[in-house]
């Protein structure tokens, strides 16, 4: 298989259009005839990270990598920055808006979802700066 | 349990996915929260929800959810139900609330333990 490589802008003022990208990725993702399960994994860490994106951060560019062995999902966005990344972790924390909430996110799972679903999640933040997620999924490997 | 059947318990009004009716069902999943629904590791045939948004559909399509139930009679706008069209999904408009539509299924059969 030869590598695919994926960009796709995220627009960080439109909640209704979050996801976009995730949808387009599973549709590339399921034409390269991946394992369902595979796909699944990917598309979830995709999904919540590009909510994630547009509810905490100001929107960005999400760079998707294809080889023969993995997934490498890389989200860089340029908002506020993740003060304390531990806590981020934790299941149930969240700084989501009432807004965030009111349309089904914001219950501080979607972090740890997507470590959950990738064999390794890197978090890289500078406040004021941005934050970088990369998420890797290994064909071989079982979700971690 | 076919669609059918679950939208005759339930009194529900299908909005899209007609041609689906006789599909079989068997586990259900109720939640406002959608990354409550992305964690969950079983397979979801069905999502009752409170929540109309674009986001409903793309959360199911993620999932490879083929059935969205919208209680307490909450329509979602045409663009929502043309989403999920696309998509191939069955969307059913119920006017029972979240607790009841959960309690008759449950009774039924269904459920995720
Ligand atoms: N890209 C980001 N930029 C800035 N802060 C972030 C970013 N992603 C996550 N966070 C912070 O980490 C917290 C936890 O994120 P997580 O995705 O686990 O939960 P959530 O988005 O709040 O709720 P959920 O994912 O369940 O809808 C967020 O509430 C937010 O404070
Ligand atoms: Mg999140």
């Amino acid at each position: 298989m030869d590598t695919v490589k994926l960009v796709y802008e995220i627009d960080g003022d439109n909640f209704s259009a979050a996801g976009e990208a995730s949808t387009a990725v599973k549709r590339v993702l399921k034409k390269l005839k991946l394992p369902s399960a595979i796909v699944r994994r990917a598309v979830i860490c995709m999904y919540e990270g590009e909510i994630n994106m547009v509810i905490h951060a100001d929107g960005g560019r999400a760079y998707v990598d294809v080889d023969e062995e993995k997934i490498v999902i890389r989200l860089e966005d340029r908002g506020p920055g993740i003060p304390d990344i531990d806590k981020a972790m934790q299941e149930g924390w969240s700084t989501a808006s009432a807004e965030a909430r009111n349309s089904g996110f914001g219950a501080g799972m979607g972090l740890p979802n997507m470590k959950r679903n990738s064999n390794d999640m890197k978090i890289e933040t500078e406040l004021g700066v941005g934050t970088t997620v990369t998420m890797t999924i290994l064909f071989g490997g079982e979700a971690s | 349990m076919e669609i059918s059947a679950l939208r005759d318990l339930l009194e529900g009004e299908v909005l899209c996915g007609e041609d689906r009716l006789d599909d079989e069902i068997e586990t259900l999943f109720a939640s406002d929260m959608m990354s409550d629904v992305l964690a969950c590791p079983d397979e979801i045939h069905c999502l009752l929800t409170g929540l109309i948004n674009q986001q409903v559909i793309r959360t199911a399509d993620m999932m490879d959810i083929g059935l969205v139930v919208f209680v307490r009679s909450k329509r979602p706008s045409e663009e929502v139900v043309e989403m999920a069209r696309q998509r191939d999904m069955v969307i059913i408009l119920t006017p029972c609330r979240m607790f009841t539509a959960c309690g008759r299924l449950y009774e039924a059969g269904l459920g995720l333990r």
